[in-house]
C-alpha cells in the first residue's frame, strides 16, 4: 500500500491527538499517591494550639522543655553542635521571621516554644530511604529507630529544624534514666512523637501536662468539638510558615 | 638409635602444640556445662513454650518490636489467652527474666552468639531495684 503524504499527516496528527487523550485522562483520574506513606488510617488527627499569650506571661518558663526531655531520655550534650532536642525555645523572628515589622518587634519579644508540627504532608517522610519515619493515621510523624540509618535526609529536608541526630553516644549525658523509654544510641536521628506512649496510656503529652498556664493543648483537629477546633474557631492563629507546604499540625495563638 | 633424643624431643612438641587448646581451656578455667539459668517463680509461665522461645525468641522480639512500633499495638494475646505489655524491659526482663546478664547474656556467651545491638537502646533492668541506673 502507498502511503501519499496526505495520508502520513493524517496518521501522524490522529497519533498525536490520541496521545494527548491518553495523557490528560491518566493525569485527571489517578490522583497521586500522596498519602501512601500514611499507615493505617484513622478519623484523628493530633494536633496543638500553643497560647502565646498565656506562656509569656510564665516568662522565661523552660517547664514544658524539662517535663518531656526526662520522660524521653534526651540528653543534655554540652557541646552545642551535638545538642538534642525535642522541644525548646526559639526567639519569635526565628520562629516567624516574615511576620515582623519594627513596630510589632516588641510585642513578639522573648522566645516561644516550638517542636515537630507533625506535618500533613511531612517533607522528612519524603525523603526518608529506609521508612525509619512515617506517618501514623492519626497524624503523629512517627520514627522507627531500629530502622534509622543515620543518613539524616530528613534532617536537611525538615524545614523547621525539628530533627536531631545523635552525634555521640547519649547515655553518657544523661542525668536520669526513665527506664520506661529507651535511650537512643549513636547514630540515629531523633524528634518529638507527641507522646505516642503517652497518649496509648490515655494521657496527655508531658509537656502539655507540666504547663503551669495551660498554654498547651492537645486534641484531635478533625473533631469539631475538641479544645483544639473551639480555640482555633475562635482566635486568631499562625502555623510556621505555612506557605511550605507541610501543612503543621501546631497552631500558635499570638 | 642416636637420633633418640631428636625424635622424643620432636614428638613431645608436636603433642604439646595439638593439646594446647585443651591446657589452654583449662587454665581459663572454662567448661561446657551449660549456662545455669534462674528458676521460674511459682506460677509464672513463659509468653509461649520454652521450646519454642529457644529456637524463636528472637523472631517473637522482632513481630513484638514491628507491632508497637509500627503498628501502635501495645498487647499481645499469648496462645493461653494470657494479655501482656510489649515491652523488653517492663515486661519481659522486670516482669520475667531479670537483669540481662543474668538471662540474656549467660545463653549468648555461652552460645558464642555476639552481644545483639539491644542494649545500646533498652535498658535492662538493675539487679536490684535502683531505678534511675545505666545498664
Ligand atoms: S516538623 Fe519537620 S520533622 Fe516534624 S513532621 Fe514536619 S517536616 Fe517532619
Ligand atoms: S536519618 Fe534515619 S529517619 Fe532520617 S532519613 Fe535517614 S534513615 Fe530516615
Amino acid at each position: 500500500m502507498k502511503v501519499t503524504r496526505k495520508d502520513f499527516l493524517r496518521i501522524a496528527a490522529g497519533s498525536v491527538v490520541a496521545a494527548g487523550t491518553g495523557t490528560l485522562v491518566h493525569a485527571l483520574s489517578g490522583s497521586a499517591p500522596a498519602t501512601a506513606a500514611t499507615v493505617g488510617e484513622s478519623k484523628q488527627r493530633w494536633g496543638m494550639v500553643i497560647d502565646l499569650r498565656q506562656c509569656r506571661q510564665q516568662g522565661e518558663c523552660d517547664q514544658c522543655i524539662r517535663a518531656c526531655h526526662q520522660t524521653h531520655n534526651v540528653p543534655e550534650v554540652p557541646n552545642p553542635a551535638h545538642e538534642v532536642k525535642w522541644i525548646w525555645n526559639e526567639p519569635f523572628a526565628k520562629v516567624f521571621p516574615f511576620q515582623q515589622s519594627e513596630y510589632t518587634r516588641q510585642a513578639d519579644g522573648g522566645t516561644l516554644p516550638v517542636l515537630c508540627n507533625h506535618c500533613a504532608s511531612p517533607s522528612c517522610v519524603r525523603v526518608c530511604p529506609t521508612k525509619a519515619t512515617w506517618k501514623r493515621g492519626d497524624g503523629i510523624v512517627m520514627m522507627d529507630y531500629h530502622r534509622c540509618i543515620g543518613c539524616r535526609y530528613c534532617m536537611a529536608a525538615c524545614p523547621y529544624g525539628s530533627r536531631s541526630f545523635n552525634y555521640v553516644d547519649p547515655r553518657p549525658h544523661l542525668r536520669q534514666v526513665n527506664p520506661e523509654v529507651p535511650t537512643r544510641s549513636a547514630g540515629v536521628v531523633e524528634k518529638c512523637d507527641f507522646c505516642t506512649a503517652r497518649l496509648a496510656k490515655g494521657e496527655l503529652p508531658a509537656c502539655v501536662e507540666a504547663c503551669p498556664q495551660g498554654a498547651m493543648v492537645f486534641g484531635d483537629l478533625n473533631d469539631e468539638s475538641s479544645p483544639v477546633r473551639q480555640l482555633l474557631a475562635e482566635r486568631y492563629s499562625v502555623q510556621r510558615q505555612p506557605h511550605l507546604g507541610c501543612g503543621p499540625s501546631i497552631f500558635y495563638l499570638v | 638409635m642416636r637420633d633418640r633424643v631428636l625424635i622424643f624431643a620432636g614428638l613431645s612438641l608436636f603433642l604439646a602444640l595439638v593439646t594446647y587448646p585443651v591446657w589452654q581451656g583449662l587454665a581459663a578455667r572454662s567448661s561446657t556445662a551449660g549456662p545455669v539459668l534462674p528458676a521460674t517463680a511459682a506460677g509464672q509461665k513463659c509468653v509461649a513454650p520454652r521450646d519454642v522461645m529457644r529456637v524463636a525468641h528472637m523472631e517473637m522480639l522482632m513481630s513484638w518490636r514491628d507491632l508497637k512500633v509500627r503498628e501502635n499495638q501495645r498487647t499481645y494475646t499469648a496462645a493461653d489467652g494470657t494479655v501482656y505489655t510489649i515491652d523488653l524491659t517492663a515486661t519481659c526482663l522486670t516482669q520475667c527474666h531479670g537483669p540481662k546478664e543474668k538471662f540474656c547474656d549467660s545463653c549468648h556467651a555461652y552460645a558464642g552468639v555476639p552481644a545483639v545491638n539491644c542494649w545500646s537502646c533498652h535498658t535492662s533492668p538493675p539487679a536490684a531495684p535502683n531505678p534511675g541506673e545505666l545498664r
